[in-house]
Parts: C-alpha cells; sequence; structure tokens
C-alpha cells in the first residue's frame, strides 16, 4: 500500500522510519537536558552526589532494567515476526512487551512509596534535594514515557498487527525508552 | 528465520549479563573507575540495542546517520557543561 507522494514501498518505509528517528532524536535531547543538570551536579558536588545516590535502591532499578531490557527483546522478536508475517506472534510478542512495561510502573511505583516511608523522596534542603528533585522528574518523565509506550504497544497489538510499519516504528520508540533507562541507571543509582 | 530470533536472544542475554556486570562493579570499584565502568557499560548496551534490537545493522547508511544525529548534539551540551564547570 503506498500513499502520496511516494512511488514505492522501500521509500515510503524508508521516509517513515528516518521521520521516526528524527522524533527520537529531540526525546534523546529533552532526556539530554536531564542528564546535563545531573554531570553538573555531580561535578559541583561530587562526594554529596554519590551519598544520595548510594540511599537508592540498586537491586530495584537493577529489576527494572532487567524488566525493561527483556521486554525489549520481546518487541525486536515482534519486529521479527511481522516481518514473516506472522501477525498472532507480533500481537502477542507487543502485549508480552507492554505487560512488561506495566510491570516496570508497579515496580517504580513500589520504589517510589518505600522511599517515601524512608523520608528519602522529599528530604531537607541541601544537595540531597536537589539530587532527589532530579531522581524525580527525570524517572517520572521516563515513567511517562513508559506509560505511553505500553499503551502504543497494546493499541498496535489489538488493532494493527499487520501494519508492519506503524509496527516498527512503534518498536523503535519503545527500544529508546529502553535506552534511556539503561543511562538512567547507572547515573542516578550507579554513582560511586 | 531461526537464526535471527537466535541472534535476538544471545543480544538479550548479553544485555542481561552486562546488566550484572555493572551492578558489580558499583560495588567494587570507585570513583573515576566506577565512571568509567558504568558509564563504559551502559554505552556498549545502548549500542547493542541500536544496532540489533533497532535494526541498525540493516538501515542503509543515512537512516544511520538520522539515528546518533542527536547523540553528536548531546555530545556538544555536555561537553560545554564540563568544560564550563571545572574551569569556574
Amino acid at each position: 500500500m503506498v500513499d502520496q507522494p511516494y512511488s514505492t514501498v522501500l521509500q515510503q518505509r524508508e521516509a517513515a522510519t528516518m521521520g521516526m528517528f528524527v522524533f527520537l532524536g529531540t526525546e534523546i535531547m529533552l532526556f539530554g537536558g536531564m542528564f546535563a543538570v545531573a554531570l553538573g551536579l555531580r561535578l559541583t558536588h561530587p562526594r554529596e552526589f554519590v551519598d544520595s545516590s548510594m540511599q537508592l535502591h540498586v537491586w530495584i532499578g537493577a529489576i527494572n532494567t532487567a524488566v525493561l531490557l527483556t521486554s525489549s527483546a520481546a518487541v525486536a522478536l515482534a519486529v521479527h515476526a511481522v516481518r514473516a508475517r506472522q501477525f498472532r506472534a507480533t500481537s502477542v510478542l507487543f502485549v508480552i512487551a507492554a505487560v512488561l512495561g506495566v510491570v516496570f510502573l508497579g515496580i517504580k511505583a513500589f520504589e517510589y512509596a518505600t522511599e517515601y516511608r524512608e523520608g528519602l523522596l522529599l528530604p531537607p534542603v541541601g544537595v540531597q534535594r536537589l539530587f532527589m528533585d532530579l531522581y524525580l522528574v527525570s524517572t517520572g518523565l521516563h515513567a511517562l514515557h513508559v506509560t505511553v509506550g505500553a499503551g502504543l504497544l497494546a493499541a498496535v497489538a489489538a488493532f494493527a498487527p499487520q501494519r508492519a510499519t506503524l509496527v516498527e516504528n512503534t518498536g523503535l520508540f519503545w527500544h529508546l525508552v529502553d535506552a534511556i533507562w539503561v543511562f538512567l541507571y547507572p547515573v542516578l543509582y550507579l554513582a560511586r | 528465520m531461526e537464526q535471527a530470533r537466535k541472534r535476538l536472544a544471545t543480544v538479550w542475554l548479553a544485555l542481561l549479563a552486562l546488566l550484572a556486570l555493572t551492578v558489580a562493579g558499583s560495588f567494587t570499584v570507585t570513583g573515576a573507575a566506577s565512571a568509567v565502568v558504568s558509564f563504559g557499560v551502559a554505552a556498549a548496551k545502548v549500542a547493542l540495542i541500536f544496532w540489533f534490537f533497532m535494526q541498525l545493522r540493516t538501515e542503509k547508511g543515512l537512516i544511520r546517520v538520522f539515528a546518533v544525529g542527536a547523540i553528536a548534539w548531546l555530545a556538544i551540551l555536555l561537553t560545554l557543561v564540563t568544560i564550563d564547570k571545572v574551569t569556574r
């Protein structure tokens, strides 16, 4: 199915992929602002930054990283399936990935609640407050992206698992959300 | 077909192994070495995600340039922040 103004399916697909990567570039720059803040904070207050980082729950973050990496693998298999015209498998794999996204959000909510109980989420003024504010804003923005991504995966699984370009581009978004977490995790949790 | 699925499974296992490595590193090394380990591992993981999961290995050159273009802008941003902070 070729739409205007494209002359071939391949050309249309290439334009869609390129447009998606341009959008993902804006997402990288959006989170790039957060990473720049983290870098500035760490260079200005190296010791306090590490102390604040050590208060976070390394293992909860590690489990969540594994959950996202696994859901990304499911999406990669789904893209593989749609290319083989196995639409049923595409649907199932997208649903698995979306469920893992919801699991990620559940674990994250449990983590926020634990930190709140420990009085860690909103500490008094100081560098730790700056760190925790950055933590809350950056992981919150990421959680928003996981929510949108899981919704998209579920919608594509339900209504359009046979539309290969849509499946691929939804997959690209999900992989980028995963890749951003891969950097957020060491920046926030593993500063030593 | 089968081979492609095996490749994706291998990449997934490699990603989990790298995650284990970075967590282990956070308990054993500190300071500059810790930053090198954690960001080196993160870069390796993201490279695997972009190359295999996001299929850049089968895309043409121009798509690859668009995919990593933002990283160049991000590098400028982070470099200038660093220069500002360390020369103040």
